[in-house]
């Protein structure tokens, strides 16, 4: 698989974020493994802590398997005035987990998110792409509800 | 060359263009204080401390990545040099283990000094400091990150020079940090243990794993016999350590200084050296007659031993058989010497002084005990070794000159000069040449195979065969080499490979902050002492041919091969 990714991109240093991007898309826990890292480094020809640096460096990559859903709730001043830190304690209550963290059953990763552009429905929300916004209580559960059901 | 004239607190200075404000301001006799700023690296400017004011500039600069203009005027001292300076060392100690009292590096940390120079008698700041695990993975090198003030200068050592890739930052803002690896300890992300980080870092974040209690216990054990070996690159580098200056030779002090410390036998590794070169040059001999696998590759420095295991396992073939010479020492110390003064191997502890952390993780591999116990029992770095002589109290600079003891301290120049890049290649071609045409040397003197350059090539006439050498040092230049060889493309039959920079005066285990033109120092200090031997051929070494006649027979011998060799394994990083 990650040959496959590398391969379709080329040998090239330069390519390293879209190659780590394309291969965490690709596997349904949202997350670069130890041995992806390894395989890039050595296929590349860039060593291990390079690669690990990029990885670390940016906030959209994951070193740790992620849920199926990943919630990005959006804790920029806009939202966080429009009561984002209840919709963080709403979602941390129902699920049972702290921000950073997954749900048990690997359905549900809580993270936090700058700006999604979506200020005038503050307090957003990004989930596994889609946007919500108007959060409130109710809101949230019913988006979760549905999401289980799926 | 053009040049630039500018003002430095109200000097007028006149510097070749793209000169830094810093090497300006050294010029008209001003020291800015440094950190992140090492000599021979890339400048990294991340530090901030060496700030100045710039006339109509709004920011103050980092001189050290400043380079001047003409008409500049500079000011390297004033209130807001002054509070910059002091605000950003306060905030680095304010996320540091500041525990300076049980710190390895107490008294020689560039930390400590900067916030002494910049008078920091109080913090503003409260420590917040988050600890986080030490990595005692290996038995080479300690990595505390609660010490490291992130200065980059380990990275560069380990991207740059070596080439090794291990220490990167990862992490970005207020969470970033140096890692190794894939954020691994140094015993599971592919480090060579050359120690070359150790030699840069300012602070107490990278640093040798001290065993010198290991030692003094042997030492007032008195059921222990403890003999000590001690390699070339020592003596002219352990001057450093009290202040004399590089390119100081110290060997008769060095072994006074050594029996002062309490060892019974006072050995030198430069009689294993010679002894190293007998077996390498006849295994060369063998190769060359008996097409054997060509081009044949030094094999006594354990860093390199480290890197091809990891990252050349394909070529592990290339490598002679030979242990290095702290190793044929032990065993030679353990069984020759043992039977000598009548008694056992387990009565014995040997402790070797090296310029090298990886000669600490070589001592302890399992195959390293062909006395029947472990060979080589301690090997100590020249700045442990300095740690123990100030502790006893001992003034090196006043210690007179002693010789040796016989018969593991007697000698060559060939030996001697193993501590420098190409020293083994040209002991080695001293020794063969006599053996393979039977005539004497015209000139001892293999000038080609010296010095600093990062690869060197020479080749040698042997009786209508001749011989293309080639010697590297460093780990990047050895990487070049190895690449024409997996290519089919390398026109050599022997190579000797140094894994530190200027070979082994320029070892991980050496006094901090070594630098290119101190390894020039270290190099004619060590080319000093070959001229200055009356024997400078190993195969004259009156001790080694009384090895081979009383117990080894000849060089590769079954004996040899038993106490001598060694082999090699895949461990394919
Ligand atoms: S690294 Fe330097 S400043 Fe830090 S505790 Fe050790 S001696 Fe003190
Ligand atoms: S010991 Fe050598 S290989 Fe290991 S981290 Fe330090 S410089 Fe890199
Ligand atoms: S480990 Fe030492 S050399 Fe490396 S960044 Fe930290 S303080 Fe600097
Ligand atoms: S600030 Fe939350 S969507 Fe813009
Ligand atoms: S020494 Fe200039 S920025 Fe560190």
């Amino acid at each position: 698989m990650v040959e496959e990714i590398i391969n379709s991109h080329g040998i090239a240093e330069d390519k390293l974020v879209p190659i780590l991007l394309d291969i965490q898309n690709s596997n349904d826990k949202h997350y670069l493994s130890e041995d992806d890292l390894k395989q890039v480094s050595r296929l590349l020809g860039i060593p291990e802590s390079r690669v690990y640096s990029v990885a670390t460096f940016y906030s959209f990559f994951s070193l740790q398997p992620r849920g199926k859903y990943i919630i990005q709730i959006c804790d920029n001043a806009p939202c966080i005035v429009n009561g984002a830190y209840n919709v963080i304690d709403d979602f941390r209550h129902i699920l049972g987990i702290d921000m950073g963290q997954t749900t048990p059953d690997g359905l549900f990763t809580l993270e936090y998110s700058s700006c999604l552009g979506c200020c005038s429905h503050a307090p957003a929300a990004r989930i596994s792409g889609e946007l919500y916004g108007d959060l409130d209580s109710e809101k949230i559960k019913s988006i979760l509800s549905d999401l289980r059901r799926r | 060359m053009n040049t630039v004239t500018l003002t430095i607190d109200g000097q007028k200075v006149t510097v070749p263009e793209n000169t830094s404000i810093l090497d300006a301001a050294k010029k008209a006799g001003i020291d800015i204080p440094t950190l992140c700023y090492f000599p021979d690296q890339n400048i990294k400017g991340n530090c901030r401390v060496c700030v100045v004011e710039v006339e109509g500039s709004r920011t103050l600069a980092a001189s050290c990545s400043t380079p001047v203009n003409e008409g500049m005027a500079v000011k390297t001292w004033s209130k807001n040099v002054m509070n910059a300076r002091r605000t950003i060392v306060q905030l680095m100690l304010a996320d540091h283990d500041e525990d300076c009292n049980e710190c390895v590096k107490n008294g020689v940390c560039e930390l400590q000094s900067l916030a002494q120079r910049l008078n920091i008698q109080h913090n503003p700041f409260k420590n917040i400091l988050k600890p986080k695990p030490i990595d005692t993975s290996t038995p080479s090198l300690i990595r505390n990150p609660n010490k490291c003030v992130k200065c980059g200068r380990c990275v560069d050592m380990c991207q740059e020079t070596q080439q090794v890739g291990i220490l990167f930052d990862a992490y970005r803002g207020a969470d970033s940090e140096i890692v190794s690896g894939l954020g691994k300890y140094l015993s599971d992300a592919g480090c060579i243990l050359c120690g070359q980080c150790s030699t840069v870092c300012p602070v107490a974040a990278i640093y040798e794993n001290d065993e010198t209690d290991k030692v003094w216990q042997a030492i007032f054990d008195t059921s222990k016999r403890v003999i000590v070996q001690t390699a070339p690159a020592i003596r002219v580098s352990i001057a450093e350590e009290f202040d004399m200056l590089p390119g100081t030779v110290a060997l008769g002090q060095l072994a006074a200084g050594l029996r002062r410390l309490g060892f019974d036998d006072v050995f030198d590794t430069d009689f294993a050296a010679d002894l190293t070169i007998m077996e390498e040059g006849h295994e060369l001999l063998d190769r060359l007659q008996h097409g054997g696998m060509l081009p044949m590759i030094t094999s006594c420095s354990p860093g390199w031993i480290n890197f091809i295991e990891q990252y050349y396992p394909d070529l592990l073939p290339h490598l002679s058989t030979c242990k290095s010479p702290q190793q044929m020492f032990g065993s030679i110390a353990k069984t020759y010497y043992a039977q000598k003064i009548g008694l056992k191997p387990e009565d014995i502890f040997v402790v070797s002084i090296m310029p090298c952390t990886a000669k600490k993780y070589e001592s302890g591999r399992p195959e390293m005990n062909d006395s029947g116990v472990r060979d080589v029992d301690v090997a100590l770095t020249t700045r442990e070794l300095a740690r123990m002589i100030r502790q006893a109290g001992i003034d090196f600079t006043a210690l007179p000159e002693e010789p040796f003891d016989e018969p593991l301290g007697i000698s060559t120049g060939a030996g001697a000069i193993f501590g420098a890049t190409g020293g083994v290649m040209e002991a080695a071609l001293r020794t063969v040449y006599e053996v393979v045409t039977g005539n004497t040397l015209p000139s001892l003197d293999f000038t080609d195979v010296r010095g600093l350059k990062g690869i060197k090539e020479a080749s040698v006439d042997l009786d209508d065969v001749k011989v293309n050498v080639a010697v590297a040092h460093g780990i990047a230049n050895a990487k070049k080499l190895l690449e024409l060889i997996r290519n089919g493309a390398a026109d050599y039959q022997f190579i000797e490979i140094m894994c530190c920079p200027g070979g082994c005066i320029g070892g991980g285990g050496q006094p901090y902050r070594t630098t290119n033109a101190i390894r020039q120092q270290r190099i004619k200090a060590i080319y000093e002492v070959d001229k200055a031997m009356p024997l400078r051929k190993s195969h004259e070494n009156p001790a080694v041919q009384a090895l081979y006649e009383e117990f080894l027979g000849r060089p590769l011998s079954e004996k040899s091969h038993h106490l001598l060799h060694t082999t090699y394994s895949n461990r394919q990083h």
